[in-house]
């Protein structure tokens, strides 16, 4: 329960704050964090969560994004990174950072929290 | 707490977001910061615009007098109803910004010398270029003045700058144009200022390439001598048609520039040729930047109504240099294409008239070698005395490293653009000081909106007469039927060769004896012909009073094929004006090839020599998408110019000029013994053209033979037509487009320059106007609107233009969104 409740959280303040375009784009960071001190999970739990949170937020978004245009952006700016033009690969990679950050803060997190073994 | 994993990782944490959070080096000044640039709600994928958009919007706006409707086509192109004309230019400044935001800070970065801000040292060698040319102190003094002089003109351009920052203060962050993200910058403030940079910008594209060619014609004529050079660089052009016929009779000047006594060996140096290696510019205009124009009278119409037609050929880019609109007030009505980046039409129509613009050419730039007293440069020597100069001071920001100040040397002449502290380690200490009309008063920005309203040849005639640089031809048609050409600007009054070198500038006797009148600039209104049309050629024949320029910068063969066509034609239609346009066929080719074929000695030629030759002679002289002809005939012809100028010109360690493709035509034709031709590096042989010519075609051939091997003997894939992203990035750009057209062909398109707005406008009782641009109307790549145009364009196709009344266009079935402008919220 505590792991898909620190998802759905790991996406949806990822989401919100994300929404305040003045904020630095790796402010999902500092709620991932937050998140994982507040509900407390083993460490490799917590990264998950962190991971699978902000990664699947992050696919789903880019994937939306970029049916709805047609493809135009992703395949060009997979071109310019370069990932061959493969705009799949593209959001790929933009779910893997977003899962690797968010993974890592909310490791950071739970060793707040966590006993000594 | 775990302290010692917690530690761990959040310095692992800190380091990635570090990481991603740092400039990752792409080159070409592309360095997004990553997980920003990623972030699906930060970065790039904002910019993905849904292909089914929809770009209704109210927008309030306390700066307004009124209320102003913008209805947008299905093509993107608004259509501005406002009451008021300030309101009209502040919505066209938001409308600018909306779609152009980032093309309009990148293009006046560069005209400012402001690119190492943003993309570090690496191009500190333009910024220094620009900022040394005097690009902001033009601005600057254009700016002053019209903040002065004239109320109206400054209403205007302060309208579209609260337009253009309206936009970017309601701006998200998270929505900036891509290319700021990618390269990690910020928009700033649009100011009135900036408006002029831009088209302090133009006046360089269409003037500065003189920075260039003067160093290089001295350079030539010291290489050669004079004698030599006056020869090969001849201006006579024996088969040139100018853009007044021939023929037509002059008025007294009223200037008559006298040459110094001392010209011939102070600056000419016919005696005593001494070589002074200049060096060159890092950047220079494309010498191709030119255009075509033309209007046909109701005589030689179907309709009896006059047709005008322009096309200016320019660097294709993306975003496009243009921007499509209507604006609609009270006062006027006018279509057109517009500059991102200044208020109203440039090149269009309205309910009365249409005009169009091809570049001059004239020479308005020169350099003047001073001699400073000491390193201080704090005086000149002039007349017989020691002048005070003044100091000027640039400061370059340079991202991620110390300023760099340029101290610039200010003449009566103009800024020193050369001298010990600039590019100098070739010219011995030598200081240019460049003046240049672009440094004076522009009043050209009045011009535009003076023509976007004129009624009638007066208003045309009162309009131009404010244009100062660049030189224009400006091409006129009426409803009322009148159809006129004027070659205008603040052209030098000059005598012979005056300004085509570097001048002496230690005493008065070099300088500019005046500015030409106006009204004795080349003109002519409803000639019996029936038509007026320029493409960049002399303007005049030699009865003109004034010195016209260096042939090299006066482009011959388009003009007589336009004029061979128009001659020709009768009962035109807007569809024929449209294939004129579009038209490819080789006017050159059709004289050159003949007198290729008179010197090559077929029995001395290989067997694919003689294929490659056979090719060239089956084709159609068209230089059509598929032909491999004109790849044959340009490859030999290069290849036969190289095998006669390479002995001359070759041993030069510095930038020469290539004398133009007609010096070496002619001689063919006349068919004499030919000095030029012997290849002075063999001692004992003496070439003549036959033995020139047919091993120019055996060195073509090896090259003809490997592009056949790639499969790029056909003329669109050796010439590989692009339309350039503004930052070089191939992703964001148009490569390999199937076009054909050429140098000297009425269709001017090569590599990456030709028509980039190609216009027909039918004055009919209800303007019938066609038109496009190789791009599209959003700057935005990630908009389908991004390049909407330039499949159409390379086809060679045009769209119908929209020119309504307000009433009419909302109803129109292509008129798709509404922008609304408030005042106030009601």
């Amino acid at each position: 329960m505590k792991f898909v409740i620190s998802i759905l959280l790991a996406a949806l303040l990822t989401y919100a704050i994300g929404i305040y375009g003045n904020l630095p784009w790796w402010s999902f960071v500092i709620t991932n964090l937050l998140i994982a001190v507040a509900i407390p999970q083993k460490p490799l739990l917590a990264f998950a969560s962190g991971a699978v949170g902000v990664g699947m937020l992050w696919a789903g978004l880019a994937f939306g994004i970029d049916l709805a245009n047609n493809h135009i952006l992703a395949t060009k700016v997979a071109t310019i990174l370069p990932l061959k033009g493969s705009y799949s690969s593209l959001i790929i990679l933009t779910a893997f950072l977003g899962a690797l950050l968010g993974g890592l803060a909310s490791l950071t997190g739970s060793f707040v929290r966590a006993r000594k073994a | 707490m775990r302290l010692l994993p917690l530690i761990a990782s959040a310095i692992v944490t800190t380091a990635l977001v570090f990481t991603l959070n740092v400039q990752l080096k792409l080159g070409n000044a592309k360095a997004p910061r990553l997980g920003y640039f990623l972030s699906p709600q930060h970065g790039f994928w904002k910019n993905a615009e849904k292909i089914d958009a929809n770009f209704d919007a109210s927008i309030v706006a306390n700066e307004l007098q009124g209320n102003v409707d913008v209805y947008v086509d299905d093509r993107l192109v608004p259509h501005i109803y406002a009451d008021h004309d300030q309101d009209a230019y502040f919505v066209q400044g938001y409308l600018h910004a909306k779609f152009r935001l980032w093309q309009m800070d990148f293009e006046t970065r560069v005209a400012s010398g402001r690119l190492s801000e943003i993309a570090g040292a690496d191009k500190l060698p333009i910024d220094r270029m620009f900022r040394r040319l005097g690009m902001v102190y033009g601005a600057e003094k254009t700016e002053a003045n019209i903040n002065e002089t004239n109320p109206n003109m400054k209403a205007t351009v302060d309208a579209y700058t609260a337009g253009v920052n309206a936009y970017i203060k309601q701006l998200d962050p998270a929505d900036l144009p891509f290319e700021f993200k990618l390269m990690n910058y910020a928009p700033e403030d649009w100011t009135p200022k900036k408006t002029y940079l831009f088209l302090m910008f133009m006046s360089y594209d269409l003037t500065g390439r003189s920075a260039s060619l003067d160093l290089q014609m001295t350079n030539t004529r010291d290489y050669l001598g004079y004698d030599l050079f006056d020869k090969l660089y001849t201006n006579n052009q024996d088969s040139l048609d100018p853009i007044i016929p021939k023929g037509t009779v002059y008025e007294k000047p009223s200037i008559v520039p006298v040459k110094p006594m001392n010209a011939d060996s102070a600056y000419l140096r016919k005696a005593n040729s001494v070589a002074f290696n200049t060096v060159d510019m890092p950047e220079a205009p494309d010498k191709n930047n030119g255009s075509n124009n033309w209007a046909v009278a109701g005589s030689k119409t179907k309709s009896g109504r006059p047709i005008l037609s322009s096309d200016p050929h320019l660097g294709l880019n993306l975003p496009s240099l243009w921007y499509e609109m209507q604006i609609t007030t009270p006062t006027h009505s006018t279509y057109g294409a517009s500059f991102p980046g200044s208020p109203a039409v440039i090149i269009g129509f309205n309910d009365s008239l249409a005009w169009g613009v091809t570049n001059a050419g004239r020479d308005v730039f020169d350099y003047y070698e001073v001699k400073f007293k000491d390193s201080t440069q704090n005086e000149y020597w002039f007349n017989g005395a020691w002048k005070a100069t003044t100091k000027r001071t640039e400061v370059i920001k340079v991202k991620d490293s110390l300023d760099v100040v340029e101290d610039i040397a200010m003449t009566h002449w103009g800024p020193t653009m050369f001298d010990a502290h600039y590019q100098n380690t070739q010219s011995n200490g030598r200081s240019l000081a460049v003046q240049w009309t672009a440094h004076r008063i522009s009043t050209g920005v009045e011009t535009f909106y003076l023509l976007n309203r004129a009624k009638n040849y007066d208003d045309y005639l009162h309009a131009i007469s404010l244009w100062t640089c660049p030189g224009q031809n400006f091409v006129l048609a009426t409803k009322s039927g009148d159809i006129a050409i004027k070659q205008q600007g603040s052209f030098v009054a000059r005598w012979e060769r005056q300004g085509d070198f570097i001048m002496p500038g230690e005493d008065s006797s070099f300088q500019w004896q005046g500015i030409i009148p106006g009204n004795e600039n080349p003109m002519i209104k409803n000639p019996e012909r029936g038509f007026v049309s320029s493409a960049n050629q002399k303007s005049t024949d030699a009865s003109y009073p004034y010195y016209l320029g260096a042939a090299s910068a006066l482009p011959l063969y388009r003009g007589i094929s336009v004029n061979m066509h128009l001659n020709k034609m009768s009962q035109i239609t807007a569809e024929d004006m449209q294939a004129l346009q579009t038209d490819n066929y080789n006017v050159f080719a059709a004289t050159a090839r003949p007198a290729l074929m008179k010197y090559i000695q077929e029995d001395k030629l290989s067997n694919d020599a003689k294929r490659m030759v056979a090719e060239m002679t089956n084709w159609d002289l068209y230089n059509n998408v598929n032909a491999k002809g004109i790849t044959c005939f340009k490859i030999i012809w290069d290849s036969v110019e190289q095998a006669v100028w390479g002995d001359e010109l070759g041993g030069s360690a510095i930038p020469l000029l290539k004398p133009e493709a007609y010096v070496l035509l002619d001689q063919m034709l006349k068919d004499t013994n030919w000095s030029i031709a012997d290849d002075i590096r063999t001692k004992n042989i003496v070439e003549d053209l036959k033995t020139q010519v047919t091993l120019g075609v055996e060195k073509a051939t090896e090259k003809l033979l490997s592009l056949e091997k790639e499969n790029k003997l056909e003329w669109s894939l050796f010439k590989a037509t692009r339309v350039m992203h503004l930052t070089k990035t191939p992703a964001l750009s148009r490569m390999n487009l199937p076009i054909g057209g050429g140098v000297n062909i009425i269709n001017a398109t090569t590599e990456n320059h030709g028509p980039s707005w190609r216009m027909v406008v039918h004055l009919t009782d209800e303007i019938e106007a066609y038109g496009l641009y190789p791009g599209g109307q959003s700057g935005n790549p990630g908009s389908p609107y991004y390049d909407t145009f330039v499949n159409y364009w390379a086809e060679g196709k045009y769209y119908r233009l929209l020119f309504l009344s307000k009433e009419k266009l909302k109803q129109s079935e292509r008129t798709k969104w509404h922008i609304q402008f408030q005042k106030t919220n009601s």
